[in-house]
């Protein structure tokens, strides 16, 4: 029978690092961002239905925003995030980081469909076309194909271990494609809109519409981190489902 | 509040499809990823649960680590 052995970590990493006490952790915390998500989503449509006013220019089309800005976000920022534990997974050989970017990769992988789908809905009535291949539509699908070769290719190799590493290149590699995305808008001539927030200067929405946005973008996030600790607990007991402390779990 | 109506409001300006199509599948894709999320869990506890028969059967060293 095939059990890895437990490397007691030389950098003296949080005992959340461990586990039995990550999945304990995990199942305390899911129903506060559970709640969260639903308590801002609630808020953020009140909001987005009826608070903020019609768009002067687009009508009521634009209300699209408010889901397809958090969706595209989101689908970059768990990238990221999940792009960063599956290389400290492959560095330090910790069996949770790697765990953890796989129970991001679906979650990141619908935020990505849903930034597509919200924004091809968009597209049509103020572009006339669901789709067209500019910049930063083409790198947002490249996202989505890399949220699902991580996926397939970590299905794809049997032993837990080795497709965590290989995966995890794939992941680390496909960093790249974060920064093209971002600046899509500017390096190309893109018919997508550049961006209406930036760190550099005030943006250009009205305030009501950027609260909204605000307020959707956290209660995706705090779904995102909800469905991403409930993954990480079935991956768990997946995966260690020969060991003490799963038995002693489940039993 | 800038709607007079529900009817108004379920209209969205002409937009419907495209708004309530847009919000749908994103209501849709919620619900169904907490579905599958709820049902890998409950099959990963009792694939556990079954593994622990094994080892009481005495098959392997089943919880050793």
């Amino acid at each position: 029978m095939q059990i890895e052995a437990v490397r007691p970590s030389k950098f003296g990493f949080h005992r959340f690092a461990a586990p039995p006490e990550f999945y304990r952790l995990a199942g305390r915390l899911i129903p506060w961002f559970a709640s969260a998500a639903a308590a801002l989503a609630a808020f953020g449509l009140y909001l987005g239905f009826f608070v903020a006013p019609t768009d002067f220019q687009q009508g009521e089309v634009y209300r699209i925003i408010f889901i397809h800005v958090p969706a595209s976000w989101m689908a970059m920022f768990i990238y990221a995030v999940m792009a960063f534990w599956a290389g400290f997974g492959i560095a330090f050989n910790t069996r949770m980081s790697s765990m953890w970017a796989c129970a991001m990769a679906p979650t990141g992988a619908l935020m990505a469909f849903l930034a597509l789908w919200t924004g091809a809905l968009w597209g049509r009535p103020t572009w006339g076309a669901y789709w067209v291949w500019d910049a930063r539509m083409t790198s947002t699908l490249i996202l989505l194909f890399l949220y699902i070769g991580f996926i397939a290719l970590h299905g794809a190799i049997e032993d837990p271990r080795r497709a965590d590493r290989a995966a995890g290149v794939l992941a680390v590699v496909g960093v790249v494609n974060l920064p093209i995305i971002y600046f899509s808008v500017q390096w190309w001539n893109t018919l997508h809109q550049g961006a209406s927030i930036s760190p550099m200067r005030a943006p250009t929405m009205a305030a009501t519409m950027l609260e909204t946005m605000f307020v959707m973008l956290f209660a995706f996030w705090s779904y995102a981190i909800a469905a991403s600790l409930a993954r990480v607990r079935a991956i768990l007991l997946e995966r260690e489902k020969r060991s003490t402390w799963v038995q002693a779990v489940t039993t | 509040m800038h709607w007079s109506s529900w009817s108004e409001f379920w209209a969205m300006g002409g937009s419907a499809p495209f708004v309530w199509g847009a919000y749908g599948v994103v209501a849709l894709a919620f619900t169904a990823e907490i579905v599958l999320l709820r049902v890998r869990w409950k099959r990963a506890r009792e694939a556990a649960r079954r593994g622990a028969d094994w080892s009481d059967s005495g098959s392997g060293n089943a919880g050793q680590p």
